[in-house]
């Protein structure tokens, strides 16, 4: 077993273990908490991925943006500090039923496909992935459109959000 | 050197709890925290792809930007709704909010 | 390749034949040398840390008229030493109903924000962390980090001033983090790199010529991201008591107040390497990696003292007037120059250098004066409507 593969089991181990602690936990700023620590574990992920770029932005944008926002939520949407009834609705067997069959489904059938364990090529010597990004989402030929419609999105939720939480009285 | 399948069975895990979490929670914002986790699934999926396909293709990189930009519009206009309705209602219990149900 | 001219590299090796020598497989032995180097670092900013206590006490008493430290040792230079003494001693205590694991966890999340900043900070040309190929990047990455750990102790103190205070400073991080990241921008399209040490190999004219606005636009980010006056609302003494620490005693206090001031001395460093070039002075870099140590060590001091005289000597503002100020008058700047230079750096791209410096300062000043005069068309206009209120409850009398 390699040094990667050794690292890989200890960050896909916690990041599951706190996937699991975010859906299950009753104090919903731990909830947050433990998104905060899953989404760590996926930025390291990203890295072992070789796409260095995109972990620091996981940070920048989900730890630094989407995580503080479901904090600030969590503190806004209730009356006292602790958590009151069940955290789960009655259909949570289900729900976790249906869960554990779409996993086994997926592993099901992505077992069936040939590229199942592939290996990574190695990448080219002078490969800049990050220029090659910035060229793919911006030229023509590429991903511009996408990428234009993507601003247009945030720009539309942005006005959306502060619409519906702006309070007219 | 990691083989492609434990990528997808990371992502494939995270998605489950992920769709655990969406399904079995009752208050919205857990809910939510749950739609997180599985685009975070989905995003692992989109990058391993990508490095274990044509590293020079980048299409795998480009929809997991596209993916963040779609998670931080969807975060805010959801929770928008979820402080709106906290402001009406007195309640983020998702099956609290049942007007629409006869 | 001696010591004198890549003393890392040569200390690393002789580290590395060492532990082999013990019969250490290479991937361990390079893990245990690339690990001890984390060690040095972090124990070289933890002792310039201390002496930072006594230069800010220092320069403060300076501006305020007074002699600061300098019962304890020659200068009161040992006086840092009492104060960690006096903090370790001081009683541990946790408030009731406390968050325990959170409340334990925020302080050291504080401090690591800002060590890990130190990955990406070249010392020398061949003395860096990691030459991430997206440093620029890794800045705001590591300052959402601070931001969670200012949340965390906020809200697990189980008091309602520190959690307001947190709310305060949160606002204040995220919304300043956009200004900051769009004249980040800036360097990058000069140097056509996000890595810190392409951006300083490039500045054969300090960016600060070239862009005296976005220097001027990332500083005021940075002393907001800092949490320090005229930012300082988080803290506000009079309203707040003391922000998100209030709740901390003790060495986990002290976990804060040393993070905050080597977060200042780290900013004043990132000034330095993103406008003022970095190590590079005149060619003196290139003698030896000790003496650009010592230069951007010394920059990165003048840029904290700049920090410092904007903190003793600017009034705290309210909290409503420095978000109206970050999102109707910094972000827009910050984008506009942004549009503006990547367009002249289009255009000007094949020209000589006099003519490239002077269309960048020549449009930087052309930016600056457009935005002062919308302010002062905004302000007049502000003017106006209070006066006719005026006359008109005049008229009603």
């Amino acid at each position: 077993m390699t040094g990667e593969q050794v690292i890989f089991l200890i960050v896909g181990a916690v990041t599951l273990i706190a996937g699991l602690m975010v859906v299950t936990v009753r104090n919903l700023v731990h909830a947050a908490l433990w998104l905060v620590a899953t989404l760590f574990g996926v930025a390291i992920v990203y890295t072992l991925l070789n796409a260095g770029f995109l972990a620091v932005v996981q940070v920048v944008v989900y730890i630094g943006a989407i995580a503080i926002l479901f904090i600030f939520a969590v503190m806004l949407t209730r009356r006292q500090a602790a958590e009151t009834g069940a955290s789960v609705n009655p259909n949570w067997l289900v729900g976790a039923v249906m869960s554990v069959l779409t996993f086994a489904g997926l592993v099901y059938l992505l077992q069936t496909w040939s590229g199942f364990s592939k290996q990574a090529a190695a990448i080219p010597s002078g490969f800049d992935a990050i220029n090659q990004l910035g060229n793919a989402l911006t030229s023509p030929t590429g991903y511009v459109l996408p990428f234009e419609v993507a601003s247009v999105l945030l720009l539309a939720a942005l006005v959306g959000a502060v619409y519906l939480a702006f309070n007219k009285k | 050197m990691i083989p492609l399948s434990w990528y997808l069975i990371l992502a494939a895990g995270l998605f489950s709890i992920g769709l655990f979490g969406v399904l079995a929670r009752r208050n919205a914002v857990a809910i939510l925290l749950g739609v997180e986790l599985m685009l975070n699934a989905v995003n692992i999926n989109l990058v391993a792809f990508w490095r274990y396909g044509d590293i020079s293709m980048m299409a795998g990189q480009v929809f997991a930007i596209i993916v963040f930009a779609v998670a931080a519009a969807e975060v805010a206009v959801g929770l928008a709704l979820v402080i709106s309705v906290y402001r009406r209602r007195s309640t983020v219990v998702a099956e609290d909010l049942d007007l629409l149900k006869w | 390749m001696n010591f004198w001219n890549d003393p890392l590299k040569v200390a690393a090796d002789w580290l590395t034949g060492i532990f082999t020598g013990w019969g250490m497989p290479s991937v361990g032995a390079n893990v245990l040398v690339a690990f001890l180097g984390v060690l040095m670092l972090i124990t070289i900013l933890m002792v310039i840390d201390i002496f930072l206590v006594w230069i800010e006490r220092k320069v403060v008493a300076r501006f305020q008229d007074r002699l600061g430290p300098n019962r304890v040792g020659p200068f009161g230079l040992i006086q840092p030493f009492a104060d960690i003494i006096k903090l370790m001693i001081k009683e541990d205590t946790t408030p009731d109903g406390a968050d325990k694991v959170v409340y334990n966890i925020a302080p050291l999340l504080s401090m690591m924000s800002v060590l890990i900043l130190w990955a990406v900070v070249p010392l020398a040309p061949v003395m860096l962390g990691v030459d991430l190929n997206a440093g620029v990047l890794f800045i705001i990455a590591a300052g959402s980090i601070g931001t969670l750990s200012i949340i965390m102790a906020g809200w697990s103190s189980n008091n309602k001033f520190s959690v307001i205070g947190a709310f305060r400073q949160v606002a204040v991080m995220v919304s300043f983090e956009i200004p900051m990241l769009a004249v980040l921008l800036i360097p990058t399209i000069f140097s056509g790199s996000m890595g810190m040490n392409a951006i300083i190999q490039s500045q054969d004219i300090w960016f600060i010529f070239l862009s005296p606005l976005a220097a001027l636009i990332f500083l005021i980010a940075a002393i907001a991201e800092l949490g320090r006056a005229p930012f300082d609302l988080a803290e506000g003494e009079s309203e707040l008591v003391s922000g998100y620490n209030i709740e901390y005693s003790g060495m986990k206090f002290g976990m804060f107040y040393a993070g905050e001031l080597l977060h200042a001395f780290t900013f004043g460093g990132f000034w330095a390497i993103m406008f003022f070039g970095g190590y590079r002075f005149f060619g003196l870099e290139k003698v030896s990696p000790f003496l650009a140590i010592v230069i951007i060590l010394f920059k990165a001091l003048l840029g904290y003292w700049v920090i410092m005289w904007v903190k003793y000597t600017v009034m705290r503002i309210r909290i409503d007037q420095m978000l109206a100020f970050n999102w109707k008058f910094l972000t827009p700047v910050a984008f506009v120059l942004v549009m503006v230079t990547a367009l002249m750096n289009a255009l000007l791209r094949g020209a000589p250098s006099w003519l490239f410096i002077t269309g960048m300062l020549l449009s930087n000043v052309i930016v600056a004066w457009v935005s002062m005069e919308f302010v002062r068309s905004a302000a007049r206009q502000e003017r106006e409507k209070v006066e006719g209120l005026k006359q008109v409850a005049e008229a009603h009398h």
